[in-house]
């Protein structure tokens, strides 16, 4: 059902894990659909982002595409990162079964939320981004418990 | 790199005996004779359909002409539900069921629900047994089936059917039961319990697929659902899958022979495998009922990660199992079963089915379990609900 690349980026996910003080952290999702996902930028200033991280709480292909993505942005500026879509996520995995094609749009919207969180703490506006309406805090996954 | 499969999800499917693939054989050949003819070379055919329907027969102390071939668990819960709507409905179009039935049932009743039936889903309890009180509640002047799996298929609960036999018989409402799970591994008495129908399946038990069949208690005015010849005395038209009944005759005697040798096995084997996960991997559950149980069946939820990448995981080291979790279910719900228990959606997604069968062995339990402390682990520590978790409780 899932391609030899999704497959590997399940298997062998790339940047997992959490970054301290990270310069912006975004977690999408719902745990009620099965889905979250929670990306660590590290920011540098001339808006590169140096590192990236990830965890995630779903399917295989959740895993994966929020691997893939995280490659995608490493070592772009935000700008550049804004652009990663979910369609660019899906065409570097070589493809998503159909009733998978959600899990690449909260790949996207990690990212858009990661981002916003950095544009919130440095206060500054990224031209073209939107809070994502799949964002949560943190509070909102803790109730879940 | 050549793995040998654990295979763990028996409740889906099992692989025919030997016995049962070599007794169907000839059927396809030498004696392929369509068993209405009239030529001698067709007589073996009809016997044969006799000798599997006095076996299944006696298997449930039931009379040989109350079995009825059909081609599976999906098509005797259909035939069962329809047709006693049809033949009943000038006495009641009320028909009780419980939430936690298999979709072949569910999904019959929402289209009965369409044609005018009104239908009542009794709730479980926190391990999936039907609550009795509510059965007697909703029980009404027009009600006219009540409809209750006799195990559940995923979390193995066993129902009171005695007890339920009891009220319907009481009532003078007809009771149809969901063996498709329990036949085979327990034994039933359809007097005893007083079920007035059955549905069972063969590939659930060691035999083909596409076969299956319905007890129908003597009297009861069930129309025919398949319109075609005369096959099954009327009441379910098309020529007679031999090789099918053939193989689930050879199944059936085999599950019975030797049911309670495997009773004890598995019974043994599940017992290890649920209390060796319960005390080795933290924050996990088990789902259904400890004592009130199939012999075979495992669930477990743990919490924190996600049920497909479990599987997943599962399958690369040659480990078949299955989940209730939403990306198995193929919708964005995971299973009504686990929610039907009251299990919170986000836990629910992170259970899975262990079902267990004659050819497993204890190594391969305890090789399930190192396995799954690992997978487990990993996957929590790729999880933000783990990370979060454990962040406050520090």
């Amino acid at each position: 059902m899932y391609s030899e690349k999704v497959m590997d980026h399940f298997q062998n996910p790339r940047n997992v894990g959490e970054i301290d003080g990270a310069s912006g952290v975004g977690t999408v999702g719902n745990a009620k659909c099965g889905d979250i996902m929670r990306i660590y930028f590290d920011i540098d200033d001339n808006q590169v982002i140096q590192d990236v991280k990830f965890k995630t709480f779903g399917c295989g292909a959740a895993v994966a595409t929020s691997s893939m993505a995280t490659e995608l942005v490493k070592g772009k500026t935000i700008y550049e990162a804004l652009e990663v879509t979910n369609k660019a996520v899906m065409e570097a995995l070589d493809g998503l079964p159909p009733v998978k094609v959600h899990c690449s749009l909260l790949a996207e919207e990690a990212i858009h939320a990661a981002l916003w969180d950095y544009a919130e703490k440095n206060h500054i506006k990224i031209e073209g981004l939107d809070k994502p309406k799949s964002d949560i805090g943190e509070e909102e996954i803790e109730e879940e418990y | 790199m050549d793995q040998k499969v654990i295979y763990l999800d028996h409740a889906a499917t099992t692989a025919a005996r030997p016995e049962v693939v070599e007794a169907m054989l000839p059927y396809f050949t030498e004696h392929f004779g369509n068993p209405s003819s009239i030529y001698s070379i067709a007589a073996a055919n009809k016997k044969v359909i006799t000798d599997v329907r006095e076996r299944i027969g006696q298997s449930l102390h039931a009379p040989a002409q109350d079995i009825y071939f059909t081609a599976g668990g999906t098509e005797s819960d259909n035939w069962a539900l329809k047709a006693t709507a049809e033949a009943y409905e000038k006495k009641g179009k009320h028909i009780i069921t419980s939430k936690i039935e298999h979709h072949a049932i569910l999904h019959t009743c929402e289209y009965l629900a369409k044609k005018g039936f009104e239908i009542t889903y009794l709730d479980v309890d926190e391990n999936g047994i039907v609550k009795l009180d509510q059965l007697k509640a909703a029980i009404r002047p027009d009600t006219i089936l009540i409809s209750i799996m006799f195990a559940n298929n995923e979390i193995g609960t066993i129902e009171p059917i005695e007890e339920i036999g009891a009220i319907a018989k009481e009532h003078g409402i007809l009771f149809h039961t969901d063996a498709v799970q329990a036949y085979g591994q327990l034994p039933i008495d359809v007097e005893k319990l007083h079920i007035d129908m059955l549905s069972a399946s063969g590939h659930k038990l060691m035999g083909p697929k596409g076969i299956g069949f319905l007890y129908i208690r003597k009297g009861l005015k069930l129309r025919s659902f398949i319109h075609g010849g005369a096959q099954e005395r009327s009441r379910r038209a098309g020529t007679e899958n031999v090789t099918g009944i053939v193989g689930l005759g050879k199944a059936v005697e085999v599950a019975m022979e030797t049911m309670e040798e495997r009773r004890e096995k598995e019974t043994f084997m599940r017992d290890h495998l649920i209390d060796r996960i319960l005390k080795e991997i933290p924050y996990a559950r088990l789902n259904g009922d400890r004592n009130r149980r199939l012999p075979n069946n495992v669930n477990i939820s743990f919490q924190f990660i996600e049920g497909e990448s479990l599987l997943i995981m599962l399958d690369m080291k040659g480990i078949c199992a299955s989940s209730g979790s939403a990306c198995t279910s193929g919708s964005l719900d995971p299973s009504h079963v686990l929610l039907a228990i009251g299990l919170p959606h986000e836990i629910a997604h992170g259970s899975l089915r262990l079902t267990l069968g004659d050819e497993n062995t204890m190594e391969e339990m305890d090789y399930v379990v190192e396995q799954l402390k690992e997978i487990v682990e990993k996957l929590r520590n790729m999880s933000p609900l783990y990370e979060d978790f454990i962040k406050h409780s520090k």
